[in-house]
């Protein structure tokens, strides 16, 4: 097998646990976003776009429709001979198996993968983000400062801070701290979670971390402080493009909602920055007669007959006459019933809305969300509303 | 069942009238329905009927068939144990080129000869129908029929040329006229043909050997006498493309709900080349009403009873109304298009008016700036 310069190792065993009915079948990110991908597509896409032909994907948490969505790389071109795409569950060892511990332990237990590669740089990238980034930019500013780890970061709300993995960075861009998910943040440059790491280097502290039984395992929680403590030379890299963490319902919609500002943060229209996904082979979708249709993103296989307003409609979506669909996302194959109002809500794959239902609040408040295959039958109006 | 038989997909000497829209291209890649080629619903009712060795026999212009075709992956026929083969003419003799499908079919005799199959069905790519074969096979076994030719009853072609078939009470073809012929019947002929591989090596070479050259009007129509030659009547939408008109009516016809759902998906789902193209984008103030449109399309004008194929865009104040906008096709602000199909990258500049009549809609060539 040929040596790579870099491959990536991608994780993708995320719960998803503030996604609610959203992840109960599927790891987050296998979840449907934009119109027809899935959140694993912008990383993916990323990656082939930026030259990385190898990549490992760390699957963990309900991986069956992930895996099919996956394949073997085919629609993102990474269908190779040397490289290419490895889906890496954790698996059983002659003393046992386990589970993949923490993020750093993912990598840990994959050791041997990478080694078969002999790269000299490992980008670890997680599939829970949406965002378009040329990694390889990133490579070459890794190399130019001589970093043994680059992170990349972005400025973010300081009501958000609190979320993200925090950094202070002296003026040339070098990493003086870094503290995980901190309660009261002291700066608002925010890790992406995107790490390139010469390997050599992390490939020790992955083992220092294993050895020791107190580590969580966790590049934010261990790996990064272990190494800011020994002083070795890590390095930010500002990121100013768009960028968003969907691990809620709250962030999942907003990010929907985002491609349908006036001028979205990300373009998907940019043909030179494609992102794949799997085609789900559907004709073009009908407009019916008495059909409206503003702001919105639709897709192929879809039947639209109402109204449909600052939406995003997956494949094979039907409205009926006389329904309206304002600020919300309709995931595939849903229906949508005569008459029925959807506000503000997020439909899962399958979902059936009977005639003359009205869900959520047209003037805010929180999303709501009805799950995959969910009938909503019309004596239901009043739904539970699902806590972000 | 279906696995015991070869595909055929006969380009020589297929039937065009499109004008512009087959000037560089032959029709079987003639773009349609918003995201398709004509050759993808004959392919597409092939692979989903179980046949995994299709042949189409090219002749000329097959550039973008070839483009479109690839491998032959966006109809899973890539694999071992399946196969797509484009065989264009074997010959650098251009009288030889222009001799009939028979001369064709001998030449590519080895596909037929190389494979285990027993049964091969022939066919056209301009006949628009989503169709189960395996019921066509089961019924040319059960009936014993020498040849089961696939007809349908329909008296309204929208000026498409399809062959005429006359039967007698218990399914045999007794006759057969190319579309001009005075024969009357509304039972027309979908130029698709099932019968044992043996019988049509047979066919080609004594038919070559008498003189004759074509398989349909020589080898077929002239033994309706000595072969049994039984119709199989098929039920679903069919459109027969193979003029201007035509080819604009069978677009429309799509816009009728009951034609998309029974096209697009029944039996089984019509596979094109995946382009990756993101969702349609619908901009604030775009009016959109009976119309098919493709995806990475943006729409910020009005779209009235059209087909809008993929990467379009519709700028700002412009109407389209009753056409058919292919393939990154750019409609200019305030623009008013009525009756118009523009093929591939035509770029129409602002505030132009191009309007059709309804039996001749205005035509405009592949990257034609308007």
């Amino acid at each position: 097998m040929g040596r790579k310069e870099m491959i990536a190792m991608l994780l993708a065993g995320g719960e998803g646990k503030r996604l609610g009915v959203l992840t109960k079948d599927l790891a987050k990110p296998a979840v449907p976003f934009g119109g027809k991908y899935r959140i694993i597509d912008f990383t993916l896409s990323n990656c082939v776009h930026s030259g990385i032909d190898t990549v490992g994907v760390l699957t963990q948490y309900q991986p069956l429709v992930l895996n099919s969505h996956l394949g073997i790389g085919s629609p993102w071109g990474l269908d190779r001979r040397d490289g290419g795409m490895a889906v890496l569950p954790p698996y059983v060892k002659q003393k046992g198996g386990m589970w993949y511990k923490g993020t750093a332990n993912a990598i840990y237990q994959n050791m041997g993968f990478i080694d078969r590669f002999d790269p000299e740089y490992v980008l670890i990238i997680s599939g829970d983000h949406i965002y378009k980034m040329d990694y390889d930019l990133m490579l070459q500013e890794h190399k130019r400062t001589g970093a043994d780890v680059t992170i990349s970061c972005i400025q973010v709300g300081w009501k958000e801070a609190s979320r993200f993995g925090i950094m202070h960075v002296d003026e040339k861009g070098r990493i003086e701290s870094f503290e995980e998910k901190p309660k009261v943040p002291t700066s608002n440059m925010a890790s992406m979670g995107i790490y390139i790491f010469s390997w050599t280097v992390l490939q020790q502290y992955l083992i220092r971390d294993e050895a020791n039984r107190m580590s969580g395992n966790d590049f934010g929680k261990d790996i990064i402080p272990a190494m800011l403590a020994d002083g070795i030379h890590l390095h930010s890299y500002a990121f100013n493009g768009y960028w968003k963490d969907v691990g809620t319902i709250e962030s999942l919609w907003e990010a929907s909602m985002d491609l349908l500002a006036e001028k979205p943060g990300l373009d998907l229209y940019d043909r030179s920055w494609r992102i794949y996904s799997v085609n789900p082979n559907q004709p073009g979708h009908a407009v019916a007669p008495g059909a409206e249709i503003s702001n919105s993103l639709i897709t192929e296989g879809c039947l639209v007959e109402g109204g449909v307003y600052r939406s995003v409609l997956f494949h094979g979506v039907r409205t009926s006459p006389d329904s309206r669909v304002q600020d919300s996302v309709i995931m595939p194959n849903a229906k949508i019933g005569k008459g029925a109002r959807i506000y503000r809500t997020i439909i899962g794959e399958g979902a059936i809305v009977a005639d003359g239902v009205t869900i959520g609040n047209p003037s805010g408040g929180p999303i709501t969300v009805i799950g995959s295959d969910e009938f909503v039958a019309a004596n239901q109006s009043l739904l539970e509303v699902e806590q972000p | 069942m279906s696995r015991n038989m070869l595909g055929v997909i006969n380009l020589i000497h297929e039937s065009d009238e499109l004008e512009a829209l087959t000037a560089s291209r032959c029709p079987a890649s003639v773009p349609f329905g918003a995201r398709y080629r004509l050759i993808d619903f004959t392919l597409s009712s092939m692979v989903n009927s179980g046949i995994s060795k299709v042949a189409v026999f090219a002749h000329t212009k097959y550039r973008s068939l070839m483009d479109h075709l690839g491998s032959g992956r966006h109809w899973d026929l890539h694999h071992r144990q399946s196969s797509l083969f484009v065989l264009p003419p074997v010959t650098d003799d251009v009288n030889e080129v222009r001799r009939g499908d028979l001369f064709h079919f001998y030449q590519n005799r080895d596909y037929f000869t190389r494979s285990s199959h027993d049964y091969v069905i022939v066919t056209r790519s301009h006949m628009v129908c989503n169709i189960n074969l395996d019921h066509v096979l089961e019924e040319h076994i059960a009936t014993g029929a020498d040849i089961t030719v696939i007809c349908k009853r329909q008296s309204e072609l929208y000026g498409g040329m399809a062959r005429k078939v006359m039967t007698d009470g218990a399914g045999r073809v007794t006759g057969m006229q190319d579309h001009f012929g005075r024969l009357n019947s509304d039972l027309i002929s979908m130029e698709m043909y099932v019968m044992r591989k043996e019988l049509l090596l047979e066919l080609v070479d004594t038919s070559l050997a008498q003189g004759q050259d074509h398989l349909v009007r020589h080898a077929i129509m002239s033994r309706l006498d000595t072969l049994l030659v039984r119709s199989y009547q098929y039920t679903g939408y069919l459109g027969v493309v193979n003029t201007i008109e035509s080819y604009y009516q069978n677009n429309m016809q799509l816009l009728r709900p009951e034609v998309w759902k029974s096209l697009f998906f029944e039996p089984g789902p019509i596979f094109t080349k995946v382009k990756d193209e993101p969702p349609a984008r619908y901009c604030e103030g775009a009016k959109t009403s009976n119309s098919l449109i493709a995806n990475g399309t943006i729409i910020e004008g009005t779209v009235i009873n059209s087909i809008i194929f993929r990467g379009v865009h519709v700028r700002k104040g412009a109407v389209i109304r009753n056409s058919i906008v292919m393939q990154n096709g750019i409609i200019g602000e305030n623009c008013n298009l009525d009756r118009v199909i523009l093929d591939k990258d035509v770029r129409i500049e602002a505030s132009r008016e191009l309007r059709g009549a309804d039996a001749v809609p205005f035509v405009a060539g592949k990257r034609k700036i308007i």
